[in-house]
């Protein structure tokens, strides 16, 4: 049995959300910020403008960014040490009463330890938790394969109700966050631990379920989230240095995904290339794919870990020696490039 | 309500477990009337409960984490009201609310579960909720042996104790037995008091099918300090029903033949309610 969760119009929430709003603290353009840090003063602006979550921590608030809020918020903090499938189902349980439970941990150790107490507890009991994570893929560098979470898109996607969000950049995951918590259902926000462009210098209100074209092209699209979103950039220069136009898709919202965005660049460019920090199975390139055939189908590539884990070494290191960097991107856009034309 | 009233409120849940179970593709007899005479205390005497109002913020919470021993809590909701006991013949189908395990779409149903070891997470989650949002609520979690065995139920067990939730009170339905066999053979968790204590936990012993002693336990729970409370309820799995009584076999998806439900009718000695 599916809860369908009645979503927020923003013609209703705007005002409000242009209020809160003012609080944000934006990080300057032209500097990289590691997620975990946007997350951390995305948290504490939205603390001051409402009082109705709290931070469920199982003693990682240092590493997931999440340490701001609980030293202004003490009160506002929980604390269930290291036992993750007991904070899910608690956090269940304390959406019962209204409240919004707020879980900030590794990807690893939070959806996958407690992978059937979020399926359960909280999705299948159609509780009103936010859980976001930090350390979720290649991203994660020199800890190694045991925490680079990379199967999060596809385990998380195919949980009935549990909306998955990816932020592109430091700077997203204030308005970003200010969406979640505005959404009557669990979601699952996946983060960044590494520094990464700021891309966005002053995002206005997000809609959760909608991608944001980031820059224009007619050859075929580029459709990133999270840190790719940055690399999708970079590789269109490229690729216009090349006599390619290539467009530009930060697809942060992986569920619901922006079906009428894929169609529109199915039909405006005709080829798409997913670019992902995440296993090929099933995660961004699944989730487009799965719409893509289901419209009318274009050539597409997808760029993502081929089924593997991690290892150690900078995060910088891994993308390329994992076939997700600026190369691999440039390289699977020729590629569908010619498979459109044949 | 009355020790005596409380006996026929029992035997009422008795009777329409049986009923629910027999009626379905089957159930699991042996734990749902292991805590009949729990439920019993529960909806009719010590739950700060509106059946009219199934959500209400204030009301006492109430989660069955051994969730496979659902049919006497649908009975125990039904005949509270939560819901049309016409339900209770359409039981594990297709065309019924009553799901074959516990589901929020089912009127009074506060957590889902089914998985074990999931409940007194979900209820201690419910109980520090009640103290964040400045609400006094009371939050009961029935456990099974088999949750005991659960990874989770000993986090929580930690984690309550240690923030103090007072307003949290579990009940062990101890009654020995799980799926394949005794409980002390399968994967023993005994001895249950000294470990629970160690938790700083206050543990309440007592006779699960005895009303007035669970009544005077619940009470002594209500007023326990700064400590949650453990009611070990010493049972009988398929308590009520002779050859269903310390009986592995009826654990299961067992179903009940109309010669054994009118055998254990008898048995139960009172009358259909409806």
């Amino acid at each position: 049995m599916v809860r369908r969760y009645p979503r927020h119009h923003w013609g209703e929430t705007t005002r409000g959300m242009n209020d809160m709003m003012q609080n944000f603290d934006y990080f300057p353009p032209g500097q990289d910020v590691s997620m975990r840090e946007g997350f951390g003063r995305a948290l504490v602006a939205l603390g001051r403008t409402r009082s109705d979550f709290y931070l469920f921590d199982a003693d990682v608030a240092g590493g997931t960014g999440a340490k701001p809020f609980s030293q202004a918020f003490p009160e506002r903090t929980l604390q269930f040490g290291i036992a993750e499938q007991n904070l899910m189902a608690a956090a269940a349980g304390f959406a019962d009463t209204g409240l919004i439970p707020l879980i900030a941990g590794f990807a690893s150790f939070t959806v996958m330890r407690a992978h059937e107490q979020l399926r359960t507890a909280v999705c299948y009991g159609a509780r009103n938790v936010k859980i976001c994570c930090s350390h979720v893929g290649l991203d994660t560098g020199p800890d190694g394969a045991t925490a680079q979470m990379l199967e999060d898109l596809v385990t998380c996607r195919a949980i009935p109700g549990l909306t998955v969000v990816v932020p592109a950049c430091a700077n997203e995951i204030q308005p970003l966050l200010a969406a979640i918590l505005d959404d009557p259902g669990p979601v699952y926000m996946r983060i960044g631990r590494s520094p990464s462009p700021v891309i966005y210098e002053k995002p206005g209100p997000i809609r959760i379920g909608k991608g944001n074209i980031l820059r224009n092209g007619d050859d075929l699209t580029l459709m990133a989230c999270g840190t790719r979103v940055a690399a999708a950039l970079k590789a269109s220069e490229i690729l216009a240095a090349q006599g390619v136009s290539a467009r530009v898709v930060n697809m942060r919202s992986i569920k619901p995904l922006d079906h009428a965005l894929i169609q529109q660049c199915c039909r405006d460019t005709g080829a798409i290339v997913t670019v992902e920090d995440h296993t090929a199975l099933g995660g961004l390139g699944g989730a487009v794919a799965e719409s893509v055939v289901q419209g009318s189908p274009v050539p597409m590539e997808i760029v993502a870990v081929r089924d593997s884990f991690g290892r150690s070494g900078e995060h910088s290191e891994l993308f390329g020696a994992y076939g997700i960097d600026v190369a691999d991107i440039v390289a699977a856009a020729l590629k569908v490039q010619r498979r459109k034309r044949a | 309500m009355t020790d005596t009233d409380l006996r026929h409120r029992a035997r009422q849940i008795r009777m329409e477990t049986l009923r629910i179970i027999h009626g379905s593709t089957g159930g699991h007899p042996g734990g749902a009337l292991s805590i009949a005479d729990i439920l019993a205390v529960l909806y009719f005497s010590e739950m700060r409960i509106d059946p009219s109002q199934p959500h209400w913020s204030d009301r006492d919470r109430l989660v069955l984490s051994k969730g496979h021993g659902c049919a006497s809590l649908y009975a125990a909701l039904g005949l509270r009201g939560f819901f049309d006991c016409a339900e209770f013949d359409r039981f594990r189908r297709l065309d019924g609310l009553l799901q074959g395990h516990p589901s929020v779409s089912i009127p009074g149903i506060d957590a889902p579960s089914g998985s074990l070891g999931m409940g007194l997470s979900q209820g201690l989650g419910m109980a520090l909720g009640g103290r964040y949002a400045g609400k006094n609520f009371r939050t009961r979690v029935i456990l099974g042996d088999g949750d005991m065995q659960e990874g989770c139920t000993w986090e929580a067990i930690m984690a309550a104790g240690h923030h103090r939730v007072a307003s949290l009170c579990a009940i062990l339905d101890a009654n020995g037995l799980q799926a394949d066999g005794r409980v002390c053979d399968t994967m023993d968790y005994a001895p249950v008091r000294e470990k629970i204590e160690a938790f700083r936990w206050n543990v309440i012993e007592t006779d699960g099918h005895d009303c007035d002693s669970l009544v005077g336990a619940f009470h002594l729970a209500n007023d326990c300090g700064d400590k949650p409370t453990l009611i070990v309820a010493r049972t009988v799995k398929g308590k009520g029903v002779s050859f269903m009584e310390d009986q592995a076999h009826w654990h299961g998806t067992a179903k009940i033949s109309v010669d054994e439900l009118q055998l254990a009718y008898a048995e139960i000695g009172t009358f259909s309610v409806l």
